[in-house]
C-alpha cells in the first residue's frame, strides 16, 4: 500500500530529515507471464498501464523499458500542452487529454505542476492570419477555447515581443488558448509509474525487447534482455523506435524517425509568463519554474536515431527568437539535446490495432506527443482492453493510410511539423 | 550534423543537402491496376531502419543533382555515395 502524499506526510518526513520516504515504485523481476505487456516506459506507456489497471481492471500487466522510465522523449520535450487543433478528430483527441490534465495531479496524488499559463500562436503573414482565424473558429465550434488577438493585444499579453512592423517577419496577430500551458514532464512519468505500481503493475526497467514471438495470427510473448515473457496482448508505445519493434514482426508503418531538438538557457528572473509559438519562423519559447528559457527547435529533414540533431536547425531557431525577442540577445544557452520523434505522413498519431491479433501500436505522435499523454494512455488502454478503439481514437487507426481518410494536421495544428 | 561527399561536387556540409527519404522504392509501372493496399505501401509505408539505410539525397544548395547514399542512421556514419541508376556498392 502506498502512503498518500500530503502536507501531513511532508511534515512527518521532515522529522526524519526526509530519509524515510517510501520508494515510489518497486523494481521487480519479470514474471513468466502477464495478461498484457506495454513496450516503452515513457509517459504514454505508463499512462496506458495506469488506465488499464484503473479503468479496465487489468492489473497483471507489465511495462518494459530498455532504459529508465521517462528517459526518452518524456524527459526531452518542451512540455507544452494545448488542444487548439483544426480538425474535429484531432480536437476531440487532444481536448480529451487536456481535460484529464486539469485534474491529473489530484487523480495521481502527484504534483505534475500543470500550469495553465496560456499558449499563444503568432501570425507573420496574411496566410498565417487567415489560417489562424479559421482555426480559431474551428476550435470554438468544437468547444475549445480560442481567441484571436491583434498586434496590440499580442504586445499587451506578452510585452517582450518585438511587434515592430519593420522586422523580417512582423507580428500581424495571434491566437490564444488560455486553458493551454505546461507541466513538469518528469513528474508525469513518475506520477503514472507510482500510480500504476500501486495497483500491481510491474515496471521493468533496463529490459530491452529483442524480438516478438508469433503464434498463428497472434502473439505469444516477447524476447527481452531479461529473458522470454509470455503474453497474449502487446501494446507498443516506443515513440521514435516504433519501426524498430514493427520490423521485428515484418510490419511496415508509415513512420520516419527524426531528431527534434530543444535547448534551455541559463536561469533568469521571470520574464515570460506564457508559451509563445511561431509557426512561420519555427520558434517557440516558455520559461520553466527554475527560470530557464525553454526553446523548441525543428526536426532534421533526414531519418536518424542519434538524439543529437544538426547545428543549422538550432541556429535558424535562435535567429528567429532573437528577432522576435531582442531582449534575449545576451542570454547564454546552457544545454541542447535531441529526441527521436516518429512522424506520420499526415502528422497525426496512430492509436490502433494491427492485422496481428493482440498487437497494438500507439505511435506517430511526431513532434507533439507530450500534450496528449493522459488522453493517449486512456484511449490506448481502452483499445487494448476491448480489442476495439474508443470513438475518440477510431479515426487514428492504421488503416487510414489505405483508405485515404487522413487527419491532415500538417501546418493546420498551429505549428509546423 | 555531418559532411556529405557529393559525387559531383565533393565534400560539403550536410546543411547544403536535402534528404529525399528511402531509396530504391520503385514507382508502380501500371498505377491504374494497383489496389489501395499497394498504393498505401508505395506512398506511405517505410522501413525507417535503425542501422544501415539506403537513401536519396539532393545537393539542393549546390549542383542540385540527386544521388544515393548508404548511411547508418544509428550514428550518422556514411558508408557509400553513388549516382542515381548505379547499383549500390555494398549490400
Amino acid at each position: 500500500m502506498k502512503n498518500k502524499y500530503s502536507i501531513f506526510s511532508l511534515i512527518k518526513n521532515a522529522f526524519s530529515y526526509h530519509e524515510n520516504w517510501q520508494r515510489a515504485w518497486r523494481d521487480p523481476e519479470p514474471k513468466k507471464e502477464y495478461d498484457a505487456i506495454i513496450i516503452g516506459g515513457g509517459g504514454h506507456g505508463l499512462a496506458t498501464a495506469f488506465y488499464l489497471a484503473k479503468k479496465h481492471n487489468m492489473t497483471n500487466i507489465a511495462v518494459v523499458e530498455k532504459g529508465w522510465i521517462g528517459g526518452g522523449n518524456t524527459g526531452r520535450n518542451t512540455t507544452i500542452i494545448r488542444s487548439n487543433y483544426l480538425w474535429d478528430a484531432s480536437a476531440g483527441l487532444y481536448d480529451h487529454a487536456l481535460k484529464i490534465w486539469e485534474g491529473l495531479s489530484q487523480e495521481l496524488n502527484y504534483n505534475v505542476m500543470f500550469s495553465q499559463r496560456g499558449v499563444m500562436n503568432l501570425a507573420h503573414n496574411l496566410q498565417d492570419v487567415r489560417d489562424l482565424k479559421r482555426r480559431t473558429h474551428a476550435n470554438r465550434l468544437n468547444g475549445i477555447d480560442a481567441v484571436w488577438l491583434n498586434t496590440e493585444e499580442v504586445k499587451k499579453f506578452c510585452p517582450i515581443i518585438n511587434t515592430s512592423p519593420n522586422i523580417r517577419y512582423p507580428v500581424l496577430g495571434g491566437t490564444l488558448q488560455k486553458r493551454a500551458g505546461t507541466a513538469r514532464h518528469d513528474a508525469v512519468a513518475w506520477g503514472y509509474a507510482r500510480g500504476a505500481d500501486a495497483m500491481g503493475v510491474d515496471i521493468i526497467q533496463n529490459c530491452e525487447v529483442k524480438g516478438i514471438k508469433r503464434k498463428e495470427n497472434g502473439v505469444e510473448g516477447i524476447e527481452t534482455t531479461k529473458g522470454f515473457i509470455k503474453t497474449k496482448k502487446i501494446g507498443v508505445v516506443a515513440a521514435g523506435h516504433s519501426s524498430v519493434i514493427a520490423n521485428m514482426v515484418d510490419l511496415k508503418l508509415p513512420l520516419e524517425s527524426k531528431p527534434l531538438q530543444a535547448l534551455v538557457s541559463e536561469p533568469v528572473k521571470p520574464i515570460i509568463d506564457t508559451v509563445v509559438m511561431s509557426n512561420a519562423v519555427h520558434a517557440y519559447v516558455s520559461q520553466s519554474d527554475k527560470g530557464e528559457l525553454v526553446i523548441g527547435a525543428g526536426t532534421d529533414a533526414y531519418v536518424s536515431y542519434t538524439q543529437r540533431g544538426s547545428h543549422d536547425v538550432v541556429e535558424g531557431t535562435l535567429k528567429a527568437i532573437l528577432e522576435l525577442y531582442p531582449i534575449f540577445s545576451r542570454m547564454k544557452m546552457l544545454r541542447q539535446w535531441g529526441g527521436i520523434v516518429d512522424i506520420c505522413p499526415d502528422a497525426s498519431p496512430i492509436i490502433s490495432k494491427t492485422h496481428i491479433e493482440g498487437l497494438y501500436f500507439n505511435c506517430g505522435w511526431g513532434t507533439g506527443g507530450f500534450k496528449a499523454t493522459p488522453g493517449s494512455g486512456d484511449l490506448f488502454a481502452h483499445t487494448i482492453a476491448n480489442d476495439e478503439p474508443h470513438k475518440l481514437n477510431a479515426d487514428f487507426n492504421i488503416n487510414r493510410f489505405v483508405s485515404g481518410d487522413l487527419v491532415d494536421e500538417h501546418g493546420a495544428a498551429a505549428v509546423a511539423h | 550534423m555531418f559532411l556529405i561527399n557529393c559525387p559531383y561536387c565533393g565534400e560539403r556540409d550536410q546543411s547544403e543537402f536535402s534528404a529525399g527519404g528511402e531509396a530504391h522504392i520503385i514507382r508502380p509501372k501500371q498505377p491504374t491496376e494497383l489496389s489501395d493496399d499497394q498504393w498505401a505501401e508505395y506512398l506511405f509505408m517505410r522501413k525507417n531502419i535503425k542501422g544501415v539505410q539506403f537513401e536519396r539525397w539532393n545537393h539542393a544548395h549546390g549542383c542540385r543533382k540527386w544521388f544515393n547514399m548508404v548511411r547508418d542512421t544509428s550514428n550518422d556514419k556514411i558508408h557509400a555515395v553513388y549516382k542515381m541508376g548505379e547499383k549500390p556498392p555494398i549490400k
